[in-house]
């Protein structure tokens, strides 16, 4: 009796284990083909260039001059890949500071208010889109960089700035987590030993999240690296390594999406873009093996 | 089993996305397109742009200049046309010429000649529709004193020979570029009528893809000189004259002003039914006398000249 009760209970759930299984299966199955479908067609793009256009790679990493339509066409995109780098280094740099004192703050010094109200507030400028921050800097920073400094207010200064406040987010948000989730004891134990609120913060907080706070330092400049818009609107995008960092520069997703739709696919201007985009691909793997990397280290 | 029927719900969902992918022109434009200002009923009936048994869906891509217009315009055929569904995307000439010689879209909108941007046997396939003309001007910052730039004048700004104004006539200020990137139509067009030849990209130069950046730009900063479509001229820039001449719709349609280009939209082979008559319709008086004029170009049959893709001008 008791049996025959069971299988007739258990029979919907296995048909919902099943479902489960099945829809669970499906979703990460469509993520996988898609994420290789992407790895496979901006790689056989990119690569394109270098095996149909017999273009050379070293060429291409460590050229000066960009004219993908010029007679003869160069493709030096060393310009590309310093202004990529030093634009989303130097907004880390801005931003990991601002970012790792509010979130001392809301964790360690006024908990309540910090989690409240700043908390969500910093959070908010993560949803604010790519483009209003673009226009608030081509509107706002750019005139103002033009007055106080020489040259004309665009340039990489100008784009490290927009996307420092874009990255904030990410940087605070991960190090707010780190410093909540760190033990108790740690910090208990370092009072009882007569350390004041400083002390603790500075020699036993920031040393032990350090790896988790890195590990936001480097998904911000992985976010800042693949921006495109908000910086296609302040830099100026001349595709030239800048003398000054208020001289108009260019990076790689500004170059990419300034030209992709005027160049016929499968032209070799074309096929030159892909090949930016296979070096920002590139990176960005570079940049999450960074993470794990980090994560790998975390002390906690 | 609701968690059953909403698992079914996320799967549906997801097919349908996932289908989104794929080239469906359907038929579901057809009926958003109310509110279109032209009154269809009040016209006579031999105005109609075609018989309304037509049917068919296509998609125009193409060129970002020239999208407001056959996006206004086909939302009009498509009110007196119900059977016809139209849709239009903008991603660049390139994108549209591209896509139509593919067979992804059945009209490439294009700034530029399809043989300047396809391989010449690709671009033999395409039939050329010129349903426009958009003129070009360069623009400096309204502090800027001079007021006319001859053709040297301009190519030693663009090659970099000149760089401070006070060498063209104006006062003692840099000169600061503001040009579009190397691929752009626009910028294919300035340079081949305007300058006459190819410019580089300069160190410092600015690159702007889009006439409203270029032209905020161009209006804020000190120096500045760029060149935009007559349609975005306006007071917050100062037009300089071209050798002399001023950039007005009459200018370019006698042919003394140069710096035009023709918006084409090109078709692979000829076009059937539905296609034709919406480009049929797009040269018709009723199009070219209203709506051409009212978004900034210059009617086609306006022209008291032409030209072909290598330059040539005809009488």
């Amino acid at each position: 009796m008791a049996q025959s009760f069971d299988r007739q209970k258990a029979k919907p759930h296995i048909a919902e284990e099943w479902v489960g299984k099945i829809v669970t299966l499906l979703c990460i199955a469509l993520l996988i083909i898609t994420i290789f479908s992407i790895v496979y067609f901006v790689a056989s793009k990119g690569l394109s260039t270098f095996f149909k256009n017999n273009v050379n790679p070293i060429d291409l990493l460590t050229g000066l001059k960009w004219s993908p339509e010029g007679e003869p066409p160069f493709f030096g995109a060393l310009p590309f890949i310093f202004g990529s780098f030093s634009t989303s280094i130097l907004a880390a740099l801005i931003a990991a500071p601002l970012g790792f004192c509010a979130s001392v703050f809301m964790v360690e010094i006024s908990p309540k208010f910090g989690r409240r109200y700043l908390q969500p507030v910093i959070e908010l400028l993560a949803g604010i889109p790519s483009v209003v921050y673009g226009f608030v800097g081509l509107s706002v920073i750019v005139p103002f960089f033009r007055d106080v400094f020489p040259g004309q207010g665009i340039g990489i200064a100008a784009g490290a700035l927009v996307l420092s406040i874009m990255i904030l987010p990410t940087i605070t948000t991960i190090a707010t987590d780190a410093l909540a989730a760190l033990p108790k004891g740690l910090k208990e134990g370092s009072y009882a030993l007569g350390s004041t609120r400083w002390q603790t913060i500075y020699r036993i907080v920031l040393p032990t999240t350090l790896p988790s706070l890195m590990t936001g330092i480097v998904l911000g400049i992985a976010r800042a690296f693949g921006e495109a818009l908000a910086v296609q609107m302040v830099i100026g995008n001349a595709p030239h390594i800048p003398r000054s960092l208020f001289e108009s520069a260019s990076t790689l997703t500004s170059a990419i999406t300034l030209s992709m739709g005027n160049t016929a696919m499968g032209s070799l201007a074309n096929n030159a873009l892909w090949s930016l985009a296979l070096i920002l691909m590139l990176m960005t793997f570079v940049f999450v093996f960074i993470v794990r990397f980090l994560e790998g280290r975390s002390k906690l | 089993m609701k968690k059953t029927v909403m698992l079914l719900m996320l799967l549906t969902v997801m097919v349908a996305l996932a289908a989104c992918g794929q080239n469906n022109n359907g038929n579901n434009a057809a009926s958003s397109n109310a509110g279109s200002s032209e009154p269809a009923s009040s016209e006579p009936a031999s105005s109609e742009p075609a018989t309304s048994d037509l049917s068919g869906s296509f998609l125009a891509s193409g060129s970002s200049a020239l999208q407001p217009l056959v996006d206004q315009v086909s939302k009009k055929f498509m009110d007196a046309n119900k059977g016809v569904s139209i849709q239009v995307q903008a991603g660049g000439s390139g994108t549209g010429l591209t896509q139509v010689s593919e067979g992804q879209s059945q009209i490439g909108n294009s700034d530029v000649f399809a043989e300047e941007k396809l391989d010449a046997d690709k671009a033999a396939e395409l039939v050329d529709h010129q349903v426009a003309i958009v003129g070009m001007a360069a623009v400096v910052n309204p502090e800027v004193t001079v007021d006319n730039l001859t053709k040297q004048q301009l190519i030693d700004i663009f090659t970099g020979k000149v760089t401070n104004w006070k060498d063209v006539g104006g006062n003692d200020q840099k000169i600061q570029i503001v040009n579009r990137p190397s691929s752009s139509g626009t910028r294919a067009t300035f340079e081949k009528y305007a300058l006459g030849q190819k410019s580089e990209d300069l160190q410092g130069s600015i690159q702007e893809d889009a006439s409203g950046t270029v032209k905020k730009l161009v209006g804020e900063t000190p120096g500045a000189i760029g060149y935009l479509a007559l349609s975005y001229l306006d007071d917050s820039i100062k037009t300089v004259k071209y050798e002399g001449i001023e950039a007005t719709v009459d200018n370019i349609a006698n042919g003394t002003y140069p710096v035009w280009a023709y918006e084409h939209m090109y078709t692979k082979g000829e076009p059937d039914a539905a296609v034709k008559a919406f480009l049929d319709y797009m040269v018709s008086d009723e199009v070219q006398n209203a709506d051409v004029v009212e978004l900034g170009y210059i009617p086609a049959s306006k022209m008291q000249v032409k030209r072909d893709a290598a330059g040539n001008i005809t009488k």
